[in-house]
């Protein structure tokens, strides 16, 4: 990796850790690498609890800081769930991920931390990822009764229902979202470099052109 | 509560009690914000905790993933909004990180004093409002003076009082004025330490205070590990892990400060443990006045940090940069990192997802409360109704953040 400029915080380099853990997770790890100064390991969705078993008691990363879901809906398996491991006494971190999609559960991590539970149910209740094995998985942060799952891409932003206080009948009540005029997505993104569109009127040019 | 254990229930006559559930909140004050808490009470002793949370839920995580990198920045000002420039650090360092971008020194040490001032506070909310869950008021009021002087001080080097939006990638938005610098220091001698000092004679030896707090939650070191605590619950519970330390960030490898740790994890020692750390945030903020150099307070790569204003006016290219950065964004490469600093409450983390474009991909934000409040069902257990609010206070529990 190229020189170290920025002032994020240092954890312990310890060098060739990525190479090190992928082969003592052997068969259960896809892929190890180190981008961006972060330890990534893929690995299988099956051998999930076992892998992170051996990073708790065999590496000591005793520590389940996050489990973060992020929707790639390109991929086969849209879903991944990324854990983010901590060890104190190596004062090193490591992010392991699995990936899976609507359907497929992933296997619970509660067993080996307490505190994944409540990780469990957030990625859940934003992506729908089914956790086997968690006796608790109930939504955690959207509200009593919501329906989907607001963080998966295709989720609109303005979301599907919206609720106000209804002065005639003296409670709260959901409707279906009405916007006043379009959500505005502003794309500033340069028509010269990455964008994927056809500029208003170009689409005249585009005959004269060829 | 099964057939069996009711029949043995030890009540007098031929009454059998069984466990009544209660509501604590979600609008009750020591629940310190939109708490709600479903108990299961054997009399007044706490059988089970379920918290709910999610009430003040806002799809932070969501909003940010429609903006770009700079406009999504003031979001984080809004978690947890009793440390407002503690949230900021940790994104704008996520961002470096992905650039590798290089800070300038003055930006670096502006970062952690501000960072320090923030948590001081903090701290200045949470003692107070702990001491008044318990049943204290004055102290409570005499902190609120030194956390307005914070506020006048964020507010002199912003010109917003609570949501600052003042790190930004690169650097910080604007640089101060000596005579604040100098005002803080004057503070940091005189206000500070005679207000702090005052309030916390009253409480910290107190007897009402100490009974309500010794040998409350006793948390082992094994435990706090397992459940995900960090920052303060973590030091309570004897572990001096501290990320200013261990992992530093900006200029906190220059700064020399301790790490206070509890010696029996309870509620006292967590709340002794923040005490120690607003004198050491003095500590490490004297430090920063004293060898803060002169020069720039945000990087020169005008492809990130955008232009001064002055500059704007004279110069063509200096005006398409702002205009560039201002609108389209600046493109940051496509990675992942996983960011996590020291806030007053504990390890607060940004997993930032970026596909190379100007918009972050994905921005998962770890909250601090959601380990610790997580484990409200163990700590509480078998300690009296009275003690939940004890605990709660002693969790440092802010909504905005928890909830995102």
């Amino acid at each position: 990796m190229a020189t170290v400029l920025h002032s994020a915080p240092k954890f312990a380099v310890l060098a060739g850790i990525a190479q090190t853990l992928g082969e003592a997770l052997g068969a259960m790890c896809l892929d190890a690498r180190e981008a961006h100064g972060e330890i990534l390991l893929t690995v299988k969705r099956e051998a999930l609890e076992d892998a992170l078993r051996l990073l708790r008691d065999g590496h000591e990363y005793q520590q389940l800081m996050e489990i973060a879901g992020v929707d790639y809906p390109k991929r086969a398996e849209r879903f991944e769930v990324n854990y983010c491991l901590l060890s104190v006494t190596r004062n090193h971190r490591v992010i392991v991920k699995v990936s899976t999609d609507e359907a497929t559960p992933v296997p619970t991590a509660t067993r080996l931390w307490p505190n994944a539970g409540w990780l469990e149910r957030e990625v859940f209740d934003m992506y729908g990822v089914v956790f086997d094995g968690n006796t608790d998985l109930r939504r955690i942060l959207t509200d009593y009764g919501f329906e989907g799952h607001p963080f998966r891409k295709d989720f609109p932003l303005t979301g599907y229902q919206e609720l106000r206080y209804s002065e005639e009948e003296k409670r709260v009540v959901y409707e279906e979202v009405e916007l006043a005029q379009d959500l505005r997505q502003f794309d500033f993104m340069s028509p010269w470099e990455g964008a994927q569109y056809v500029l208003l009127g170009d689409e005249k040019a585009e005959g004269e052109a060829k | 509560m099964s057939g069996l254990s009711l029949e043995q229930s030890p009540t007098t006559g031929d009454e059998v009690i069984t466990n009544y559930t209660i509501n604590f909140g979600p609008q009750h004050p020591a629940a310190h914000g939109v708490l709600r808490m479903v108990m299961e009470l054997d009399g007044e002793i706490i059988e089970r905790v379920d918290p709910h949370v999610g009430l003040l839920h806002r799809g932070t995580e969501k909003l940010i993933e429609h903006k770009t990198y700079l406009q999504a920045l003031p979001y984080f000002d809004r978690l947890d909004y009793c440390s407002p420039l503690a949230m900021e650090h940790s994104y704008v360092l996520a961002i470096e990180k992905l650039l590798n971008l290089e800070v300038p020194l003055r930006a670096q040490y502006l970062r952690v004093l501000f960072a320090e001032l923030t948590r001081i506070c903090n701290h200045m909310l949470n003692l107070g409002s702990h001491v008044m869950d318990v049943g204290a008021m004055t102290p409570n009021l005499w902190m609120f003076e030194i956390r307005e002087d914070c506020l006048n001080f964020f507010e002199r080097a912003s010109g917003a009082r609570m949501h600052s939006a003042w790190f930004r990638p690169g650097g910080v938005h604007q640089d101060v004025p000596l005579k604040l610098l100098t005002d803080i220091a004057d503070w940091l001698d005189t206000r500070l330490p005679r207000l702090f000092d005052d309030a916390m004679s009253l409480v910290v030896d107190n007897r009402i205070f100490k009974q309500r707090n010794v040998d409350i939650a006793v948390v082992s070191k094994d435990d706090a590990l397992a459940w995900g605590f960090s920052g303060p619950m973590i030091r309570g519970s004897g572990i001096a892990w501290d990320l200013r330390k261990s992992q530093p960030y900006d200029v906190y490898d220059r700064m020399d400060f301790e790490i206070p740790v509890g010696t029996s994890g309870d509620c006292y020692d967590r709340f002794m443990v923040r005490v120690e750390e607003v004198r050491q945030s003095a500590r490490i903020m004297k430090q920063c006045l004293a060898e803060m150099p002169e020069g720039p307070i945000a990087s020169t790569d005008r492809k990130i940090v955008p232009p001064k204003r002055a500059e704007m006016k004279s110069s063509m290219e200096a005006l398409i940069h702002h205009f560039k950065l201002y609108t389209e964004g600046f493109h940051v490469p496509a990675g992942e990192v996983y960011v996590a600093t020291e806030s007053p409450k504990g390890e607060f983390g940004v997993y930032l997802v970026s596909d190379g474009s100007n918009k972050p991909y994905r921005c998962k934000i770890r909250p601090t409360a959601f380990s610790h409040l997580q484990a409200m069902d163990f700590m509480c257990k078998g300690h009296m109704l009275p003690d939940a609010t004890a605990i709660l206070g002693a969790i440092d529990v802010v909504f905005g953040e928890c909830d995102r």
